[in-house]
């Protein structure tokens, strides 16, 4: 045993004293999210899961029926309604984007004005989606609401917008792109403002036609924020609820405008069918999972073309 | 040439302008058209055709407003759950992300991912055993299960300021370790003023959010004196448009909505960068 020896094991010695305290810091820091985590998603996730394949009221013990209540569902047309009625929603997806970068487009120029204009288009994202839904249904009211009085100065006679089957999901919809249009715009200004300039420039004086330079430039380029709002409109538009409670409290005319969200709120909480409400929300969370995984893989392959 | 091309872009400026101008009308008119009905009375919201600018703005719908329901004690509750979420809450996130980011711990990626994962789980999902839980402890018509939770952090804040300190570089830490300073000396001290912009932002995003939350609000609050402002405000919609009373709806509505404005105008700036943000480092 030599001298150095003894040092070099000193040193360890104190190195790990050293770790071991900056160990157990980081352990203390980030204990209250991992509990947290733990406790109020993971804990109530895996419940939900077992919840699924019982019979439960909440009053008595669950008890076990296997797979009825999955069996349940798919022979439930309220639930496969409302399933077609969320999806249907997602439509306002694409149509709020394409709003949403034409807005950005324009706005993506030296102008005066374009703070003003930014703040403007973006009120509606901070509004609460409470209040929002109070004063559209009673814009779309059919005698004396805000958007038939516009449309009668055009001459148009508006239906009764939230009472009539064919009009309450469009109606929901525009509501919808109303609310979101400002923070995708936001989004893809930002993405815009960071494509070079030059790049531009050379492409223009190359002879690239403005549609060339938009396909082949601008849109892949802004290709990651459409990823994001595309991935975070599809987790959001799964789970729309408060609209859909406030505006059409019964679920729409003919349960036209019911979410899956809404009906499962329902059989859980007001009709305390706690383990079928259980089975239709773990596929919801299946339905989620499997579509983000899907465009991430998706974008995996094919999100970086053209780029290069 | 140079010329006509700088006219050029100013024509299109100009179009620009007023295309925008008309969408932004689009975009505000309904809020304007809910300050209007507001201020109208019952018939007059009515009248044909449609008045914009009430003949007489009735303002006392804003007194008889406050003693048609419980809004006072609605905004009460909404501050008290914005508020000890996102003040504890913001505390919780931040420590965590300096731990992720710049403390030695093996296995701390895996378990941020772990972390990461579990917002893809929906909270319908989570809704029903998570309201069982908190009614075997006797917390339901309470705030607690609003606040509880909330306190333990938000994995989406923790993830954005997990990604604005990787732009501080380590060896500042670590030459704060050999003057000796203690970790929560660093945290204190040099982690939080660096990344104070970032952690305000988070904090008014993720306070606006609670404000206007809805779904758990309407799980657990049953007595109206419990209720937050948005469950409130909704209450009133289903009580008065019976009696087609629209102007005190509306009233409330706008109430609730004031003090989201505020915030908005008074942080506009840091509001719009840090969404901005949101794109491009998500």
């Amino acid at each position: 045993m030599s001298a150095s020896a003894d040092a070099m094991s000193t040193t360890r010695k104190r190195k790990s004293t050293l770790y071991r305290r900056e160990h157990l810091v980081a352990i203390a820091f980030i204990t209250l999210p991992v509990v947290g985590f733990l406790v109020f998603a993971i804990g109530p996730f895996l419940y939900s899961i077992y919840a699924s394949f019982t019979n439960w009221n909440m009053l008595a013990d669950p008890q076990w029926v296997g797979l009825n209540n999955y069996i349940q569902a798919f022979n439930d047309p309220y639930f496969l309604k409302s399933l077609g009625n969320t999806f249907f929603y997602m439509i306002g997806i694409p149509i709020g984007l394409i709003l949403a970068l034409t807005l950005a487009l324009a706005m993506n120029r030296r102008m005066p004005g374009q703070t003003f204009f930014r703040s403007i288009y973006y009120v509606p994202v901070v509004s609460s989606l409470a209040a929002v839904s109070i004063l559209w249904q009673w814009a779309y009211n059919g005698d004396f609401g805000l958007v038939n009085q516009v449309l009668d100065l055009v001459g148009i006679k508006g239906p009764n917008w939230l009472q009539d089957t064919a009009t309450v999901k469009p109606a929901l919809i525009l509501m919808a792109v109303w609310k979101g249009l400002g923070f995708s715009m936001l989004l893809y200004l930002a993405a815009l403002q960071s494509v070079p300039r030059s790049l531009m420039e050379a492409a223009e004086l190359d002879g690239a036609s403005a549609w060339q330079r938009f396909w082949h430039i601008t849109f892949p380029m802004v290709q990651p924020v459409t990823f994001f709002l595309v991935v975070t409109g599809i987790i959001g538009g799964s789970q729309i609820f408060t609209e859909i409670n406030i505006m059409t409290p019964t679920g729409g005319p003919e349960f036209s405008s019911a979410s899956i969200v809404w009906y499962i709120w329902q059989k859980a909480f007001a009709n305390l069918q706690m383990g079928y409400a259980a089975a239709m929300a773990v596929l919801l969370g299946i339905i989620v999972f499997t579509i983000t995984a899907l465009q991430f893989w998706w974008n995996a392959r094919h999100g970086h073309e053209g780029t290069e | 040439m140079a010329r006509t091309v700088k006219t050029r872009y100013r024509t299109g400026n100009i179009i620009v302008a007023v295309l925008l101008l008309i969408g932004g009308i689009v975009m505000i008119a309904p809020l304007l058209w809910m300050v209007s009905t507001s201020l109208k009375t019952r018939d007059g919201v009515f009248a044909l055709p449609p008045e914009w600018i009430p003949p007489v703005p009735q303002w006392e719908n804003y007194v008889r407003v406050w003693d048609a329901g419980p809004l006072l004690s609605g905004i009460k509750n909404s501050l008290i759950v914005s508020a000890t979420v996102t003040i504890v809450g913001t505390i919780t996130s931040t420590m965590a992300a300096f731990a992720f980011s710049k403390l030695r711990l093996p296995g701390k990626n895996l378990i941020f991912l772990f972390l990461l994962s579990g917002m893809m789980i929906p909270f319908p999902t989570l809704m029903i055993p998570q309201f069982v839980m908190f009614a075997n402890i006797g917390w339901v018509d309470t705030l607690l299960p609003l606040i509880v939770p909330g306190l333990f952090g938000n994995i989406m804040m923790v993830f954005f300021l997990r990604q604005y300190l990787h732009s501080v570089p380590d060896s500042l830490i670590e030459a704060a370790k050999i003057d000796g300073a203690g970790y929560f000396r660093i945290f204190g001290s040099m982690i939080v003023p660096l990344i104070r912009p970032a952690i305000a932002a988070q904090f008014i995003l993720w306070f606006m959010a609670v404000w206007n939350d809805y779904l758990a609000p309407i799980l657990y609050l049953n007595s109206p004196e419990q209720q937050t402002l948005q469950v409130v405000i909704a209450n009133f919609n289903a009580n008065y448009a019976i009696l087609t009373d629209y102007p005190l709806i509306m009233a409330a509505s706008v109430i609730a909505l004031v003090p989201v404005f505020a915030i908005f105008v008074a942080f506009q700036r840091q509001i719009i960068e840090s969404v901005a943000l949101t794109g491009t480092k998500g």
